[in-house]
């Protein structure tokens, strides 16, 4: 990869407090030790270290993998910051890296704007800036440009953190709920609602214990070989917040098609059924941080199954439903029981029932 | 899953509804209107929608969807009074789940929240009773809710705080009883219901003998029936041979889980603290004699009522809301004046709206409009 000349390597600053001060984000000495100790230093590559105002990448270099640049944003506020499964640091990368993925682009390059409430330990901010640099490295992505703030104690929940994401799609993959078509299928990854139960059950709020791991994972891998197999899959999606139910939805009235799902093969984890019958909630809505939904050609469905199921993140895919004949904008569900319902936007945010 | 995939198994449902649909077919019965069974409980509807079980039956019955559903019949008075005593800075107010969105006058739970109130979710009032050991300095309320299920577990939970001797506890109690509602619903001049689907969950703290009046005094049939599909198919089948044979008796589908005696511990702890209200207002039913409870003087100390002195505004329901006449069965949810327009789960006017187990918030998300609409269009 050609890049840019590169400066002589500078002396690297060191935090010597425990925890974070306002002085961490004041610009002076303190800002650069603590951008050095805990985010350059965990983050290393060349085009992060001169810690110019912007990272400059080669546009050459970019156009070898396509014709179009993607570029995303997103930012991310969970609690608790550690979770089964992942971390505030591990969800920042992989929820750009999978937004870019899902438009069929390749991700290259994140950036990454941290906010953090003073008091938060210097350990805490190491372990999540190391999360992230070995999440980047998984999904095969560069933090190339950064940003750190600090706000008084209360003004935010120990830390924010937002990636921008850069990447390039390939000549010819062209994406858009709009290409859906009567008779296209319905795939999923693998078991649904990981996320939002492993996160429910680590807040502690309802007092239940859960095994429940999150499902937080970088797809770009399990889509390119998606891609590879079903080059004419119609459009993606990761449902993440509002889950599956809600992605559907938006496909459903942006395509403005009907999609009927079969609950009978929608895959779900026990643990999560366990966990949804409990509280009254429905899985269908449960966020989810590794999964895509798919909708593609019916001649291409079960060479895309295949491929997913190949792939260690695609283990238990399934084609969970099909576009079919009916009112445009409406999503069904065959139950497990043989009744139909429908199955709607979210309103609000789910709460779990009394009885 | 153990326990509960066996009660959602879809040849076994097949047969019930084949068995219902010969029932029907040799029953003398009205032909000109379909058989109106009630299901009095709110868990029972959300199963019903949640199954698509309504849409398996045949046409010649109609499930109406009761007052079971603890946080839809609150009145908006008792969601301002919450909101009051969770305005108080000293005070945690602690609350189930779906009790958040029920609209006051001014406010929801929700929304008191966002304006900076300390309103937590628990799943149990031990969590709010935990809370208020961790927080000696404040106040700690749990919003007591619910028929007879979640009723002990207040008690006993005052009960609990009494012997560990916590005096930064105390319950807002807002829990119903539901034999004066079933009641209150078989005296209305417009009733046109056939039978009832008894509450599993009350019944398993009450048991079955408190419904005999239903069968003997007002000749309706009621079976008592479990919350997977399974159960609910199974008692509609039994509820239908009894009309078949002509008997009208209260029949337990449930034993399994609710005994015929109920729960001698669960009743205790209830007549220990509580007593009966001599009024309640409940959304779209107006005011029940004696279908409320309150806390005895002897836990007065536990009381949030007398403890922070709430507004006890009595509100009245939107002019436009029907959802008496929707909780009766006089019409479906999609024939009131405001489903789906002025009336929607994002902003609920009537009680019904509210909870995912009211009715009309049930038919908006599970889509018994588009049935019920289209049964219409078919009809005409």
């Amino acid at each position: 990869m050609n890049m840019v000349s590169i400066p002589p390597r500078r002396a690297r600053g060191k935090v010597h407090v425990p925890t974070v001060t306002l002085a961490h984000g004041g610009g002076g000495k303190a800002m650069k030790d603590l951008i050095d100790d805990v985010f350059v230093s965990a983050f290393d590559n060349p085009l992060l270290s001169p810690l110019d105002d912007s990272a400059r990448m080669d546009l050459l270099d970019l156009a070898q993998y396509g014709d179009r640049l993607a570029f995303t944003t997103d930012s991310f506020v969970v609690d608790p910051l550690v979770f089964p499964g992942g971390d505030i640091g591990r969800l920042a990368v992989c929820g750009t890296v999978n937004d870019l993925a899902v438009g069929g682009a390749l991700p290259l390059y994140l950036s990454c704007a941290v906010i953090i409430e003073e008091g938060v330990s210097i350990d805490f901010l190491r372990q999540i800036a190391r999360s992230m640099a070995a999440t980047a490295q998984e999904a095969g992505v560069k933090i190339v440009t950064g940003d750190t703030k600090v706000v008084n104690k209360g003004a935010c929940d120990q830390m924010f953190i937002t990636t921008t994401g850069v990447g390039v799609a390939a000549a010819g993959v062209e994406l858009g709920a709009h290409r859906a078509r009567l008779g296209d299928a319905v795939l999923v990854n693998g078991l649904l609602g990981d996320h939002g139960a492993a996160i429910l059950g680590a807040r502690g709020d309802m007092a239940l214990q859960s095994p429940i791991e999150s499902d937080c994972a970088p797809l770009q891998g399990l889509i390119a070989s998606l891609l590879n197999a079903a080059p004419n899959t119609r459009f993606m999606r990761d449902p993440t917040r509002g889950g599956v139910a809600t992605v559907l939805n938006e496909i459903a009235e942006a395509a403005q098609i009907a999609i009927d799902i079969d609950e009978a093969v929608t895959p779900l984890r026990d643990e999560v059924r366990g966990f949804c019958e409990i509280l009254g909630l429905d899985p269908l809505y449960l966020a989810n941080e590794g999964k895509i939904v798919a909708i593609v050609p019916p001649d291409e469905a079960e060479p895309a199954l295949e491929a997913m199921r190949a792939h260690p993140l695609g283990r238990q895919a399934a084609i969970i439903g099909n576009v079919v004949a009916g009112e445009s904008g409406r999503v069904t569900m065959r139950t497990i029981f043989g009744g139909r319902r429908i199955v709607d936007m979210l309103v609000g945010e789910q709460l779990p029932r009394i009885c | 899953m153990r326990y509960v995939d066996e009660f959602r198994d879809r040849a076994k449902a097949d047969i019930l509804v084949k068995e219902i649909e010969r029932l029907l077919a040799r029953m003398k019965r009205d032909e000109s209107r379909p058989l109106q069974i009630m299901e009095v409980c709110g868990g029972h509807t959300h199963s019903i929608f949640r199954y698509g079980v309504e849409g398996m039956l045949p046409k010649s019955i109609e499930l109406v969807h009761g007052p079971g559903c603890p946080v839809c019949v609150l009145p908006m008075g008792r969601v301002d009074d919450c909101v009051a005593i969770a305005e108080r800075p000293e005070v945690i107010f602690t609350t189930f789940g779906d009790a958040m969105r029920v609209p006051g006058s001014r406010k929801s739970l929700l929304q008191a929240k966002a304006d900076g109130c300390d309103v937590r979710m628990v799943y149990s009032p031990m969590d709010a009773l935990a809370l208020a050991r961790k927080n000696p300095a404040r106040e700690v309320v749990f919003f007591g809710i619910g028929f007879e299920t979640t009723m002990p577990s207040t008690a006993l939970t005052v009960l609990q705080a009494e012997r560990e001797g916590i005096k930064n506890f105390s319950i807002f109690c807002n829990h119903i009883t539901i034999v004066p509602t079933i009641k209150a619903i078989l005296d209305s001049p417009d009733l046109r219901l056939d039978g009832f689907l008894g509450p599993g969950h009350v019944s398993m703290v009450i048991g079955d003998a408190p419904y005999e009046f239903i069968a003997c005094y007002y000749k309706k049939p009621m079976v008592i029936a479990g919350f997977e599909p399974l159960d609910i198919l199974q008692s509609i089948w039994m509820l239908l041979r009894q009309i078949d044979e002509g008997r009208c008796e209260i029949e337990n589908q449930y034993a399994r889980v609710a005994p015929a005696g109920g729960n001698a511990v669960a009743l205790q702890a209830v007549a220990q603290v509580y007593e009966l209200r001599e009024f309640f207002e409940w959304r779209g039913l107006g005011s029940i004699d004696h279908s409320g409870v309150k806390v005895r003087d002897a836990y007065a100390g536990f009381d949030a009522e007398r403890k922070f002195a709430v507004p006890n505004a009595r509100i009245a329901d939107p002019k436009s809301c029907q959802c008496g006449e929707v909780l009766k069965g006089v019409i479906k949810p999609w024939q009131c004046k405001v489903f789906g327009g002025a009336c929607t789960p994002e902003t609920p006017l009537g009680a019904l709206m509210v909870s995912s187990e009211g009715a009309c918030a049930a038919y908006y998300q599970y889509g018994g409009i588009k049935r019920g609409r289209d049964d219409e269009a078919s009809a005409a």
